[in-house]
């Protein structure tokens, strides 16, 4: 059982405040994921949770404990670190022993831990290696290995996949997952990969200069983005963006097409449509002059712009469409449903 | 690149091979041909000898407590240079503000030259007019270093530390600054504390420094202390601080026994020569670079 709670943290350098009071509370086994652009703070926060940071205020709970004065070993927890932070001199054996040797436990239980842990992680034949003599997902796995052979209370994970090529990224995704599940341990993982966070964490929170502007699950998030910021950073291909005049029932695009929508707001919105639920119809109000396609086998990615501006659009077609078939200009429908509205000055969601 | 006959890369070469040959290989070798002779007080005429003079130095025992001496003074001299250097750099690594100020100031002690050291240091260990014997004496303990061989050999070796110290620290303040951040913040969560994280995860990652200092500072201190020691002691009282190199100065050029000089030199080439083989085979293999 192990909870963590924030409340109202805050985190300043000198007058500069950086982290402008993050609350949340993280159930026992929860997964979850703490994503936004590089410099947004999600680093920061992570290591004040860890007790790398000081916290400049709020309060920070491990398992109904306030931990804010807490050294970092006193905290139980574990970190993987995005450069792993091996010790280079020492073997993988040693490096996933170090902490246990630190606890004063029997040899006997530190073997057969460490053991358990290399087992679990594919590592049973490399603990004698050195960490340079490993690959780049054999170290992770060692960075993992070291933090699950102490059973902490949380888990903290610091873009540890960064350093890795795309296809190992993939299977070290679904490996932490199925690990964390497996070992039923509370995690926080931070990283500026939507992919990522969509596909690991059971809720996300989005990061956005020291402010929280959603916590959710990630089908929360993804369907009813509370504002263009978080609509833009989730989704690939990001959602269109296109902006408009609200009123008499629909919104009327800068290039005078008339889109027919529920809301209920007046005057300038923001228009957001992902590009995979823009429907093709011939005689459909949106018309998208095509300049390039991309093609992925899966689906079909079509660049341009929305007709009679310079305004980027992008539309994703389901299959297989060869270049010849699609024409300078395509019509879309935008269906009701699938459109995002937001005031143009905040980028709050305006709901219907 | 490959170069196209001989004469160019010769050429290129010249410079550094002319500069060693000159300063460094015609020296040793003269060193070690003058060690096969006596010349007389006036240098008019030698006489060979063979071994003759390496044979009557190791049965002088005044030589063979020089080598004691020197053991002695260079064990101290790096102990003491190298541990108070890495203690500085420990600390000064961990401040934040104003550590630039800090390093400066620790630096400026190696722009002094040995002797100017040597005669601070004897002005406060003056016996009769320095502070620091005064103080000493407040607190009941009788100085005199011209007098008890012991404090002479510890004054000796303070004084060529201090300098070193500096350079020490430069050294020692990268190598710690080299050690990644994230691997101490790890050894940090799992749970050592800061001795512990010193012993177990720095100061190995810090041994490729250590063993070049190590090297370096043997030397210093075989080599390049005669300034301190000929302001300070002069090799006394009894001969107590005459190091190797203090012998090859106080027998050739003052006692005028150049051969028996001649023969301590290439002595004294071939034990560092030694040390440093012994360092490289022994001490290296222990390092993680």
């Amino acid at each position: 059982m192990s909870t963590v709670t924030l409340n109202d943290v805050r985190k300043s350098y000198g007058r500069d405040e950086i982290i402008h009071g993050v609350d949340i509370d993280i159930a026992d086994k929860e997964f979850i994921v703490v994503v936004g652009p590089s410099g947004c703070g999600k680093s920061t926060l992570l290591r004040m949770i860890a007790g790398l940071e000081t916290i400049s205020d709020g309060t920070i709970s491990i398992d109904g404990r306030i931990v804010n004065d807490l050294e970092p070993m006193e905290r139980n927890i574990a970190m993987v670190f995005q450069n792993y932070a091996l010790y280079p001199h020492m073997s993988v054996f040693d490096n996933m022993a170090y902490s246990l040797k630190i606890a004063k436990m029997s040899k006997a239980e530190i073997r057969e831990r460490v053991e358990k842990a290399a087992t679990l992680l594919q590592l049973s034949d490399y603990l004698k290696r050195k960490p340079r003599e490993l690959s780049g997902g054999q170290r992770q796995r060692v960075a993992m290995g070291r933090a699950i052979v102490r059973k902490p209370a949380v888990f903290l994970f610091d873009e540890p996949l960064s350093n890795l090529d795309a296809k190992l990224r993939v299977q070290m995704r679904l490996e932490i997952r199925k690990l964390q599940r497996e070992l039923g341990v509370t995690s926080v993982y931070v990283t500026h990969d939507q992919v990522e966070a969509m596909t690991l964490g059971d809720r996300l929170m989005v990061l956005n200069g020291g402010h929280v502007e959603q916590f959710g699950t990630p089908i929360e998030l993804y369907e009813r983005p509370a504002s263009r910021f978080v609509a833009d950073f989730i989704g690939s291909p990001s959602m269109n963006m296109l902006s408009g005049t609200a009123g008499s029932g629909g919104v009327t695009l800068e290039n005078g097409a008339f889109i027919a929508s529920e809301t209920r707001a007046t005057g300038p919105v923001q228009l957001g449509i992902r590009p995979e639920h823009l429907v093709l119809n011939e005689g459909g109000p949106l018309v998208l002059e095509a300049s390039m396609v991309e093609q992925l086998g899966s689906n079909t990615l079509v660049h341009g712009f929305l007709s009679g501006t310079r305004k980027a659009l992008v539309a994703s077609l389901q299959g297989v469409h060869s270049e010849d078939s699609i024409g300078p200009a395509l019509q879309f429908d935008v269906p009701p449903a699938a459109q995002h509205i937001f005031d143009s000055d905040s980028g709050k969601r305006l709901d219907a | 690149m490959t170069f196209k006959g001989w004469r160019l890369p010769v050429l290129l070469i010249l410079p550094q091979a002319l500069i060693t040959a000159v300063f460094f290989f015609w020296p040793a070798g003269q060193a070690i041909y003058q060690s096969a002779f006596i010349p007389d007080p006036f240098g008019l005429k030698s006489q060979f000898v063979g071994l003759g003079n390496f044979e009557y130095l190791f049965s002088d025992p005044y030589y063979l407590a020089s080598f004691k001496t020197t053991a002695i003074f260079s064990i101290l001299v790096t102990l003491v240079s190298m541990s108070v250097a890495l203690w500085l750099a420990l600390m000064a690594d961990r401040i934040i503000k104003g550590s630039g100020t800090y390093r400066t100031f620790l630096i400026w002690p190696y722009a002094v030259a040995p002797a100017v050291a040597g005669v601070l240091w004897l002005f406060m260990f003056n016996p009769n007019v320095g502070i620091a014997s005064w103080y000493l004496d407040q607190i009941g303990y009788d100085w005199n270093h011209k007098l008890n061989s012991g404090q002479a050999m510890w004054l000796v070796v303070l004084a060529s530390s201090w300098g070193r110290i500096s350079y020490n620290f430069l050294f020692f303040l990268a190598g710690l600054q080299a050690v990644p951040k994230s691997v101490i913040e790890a050894a940090a969560i799992d749970g050592a504390h800061f001795w512990r994280r010193f012993w177990t995860i720095v100061f190995p990652l810090l041994s490729p420094t250590t063993f070049f200092l190590l090297v370096v500072n043997i030397v210093y201190a075989f080599f390049e202390t005669f300034g301190v020691i000929h302001t300070i002691t002069s090799g006394g009282p009894q001969q107590s601080t005459t190091i190797l190199v203090y012998k090859v100065f106080s027998d050739g050029f003052v006692g005028q026994d150049l051969g028996s000089s001649a023969a301590q030199s290439v002595v004294l080439l071939v034990v560092v020569g030694l040390l440093t083989v012994i360092q490289f085979k022994f001490i290296e293999r222990r390092v993680h670079y």
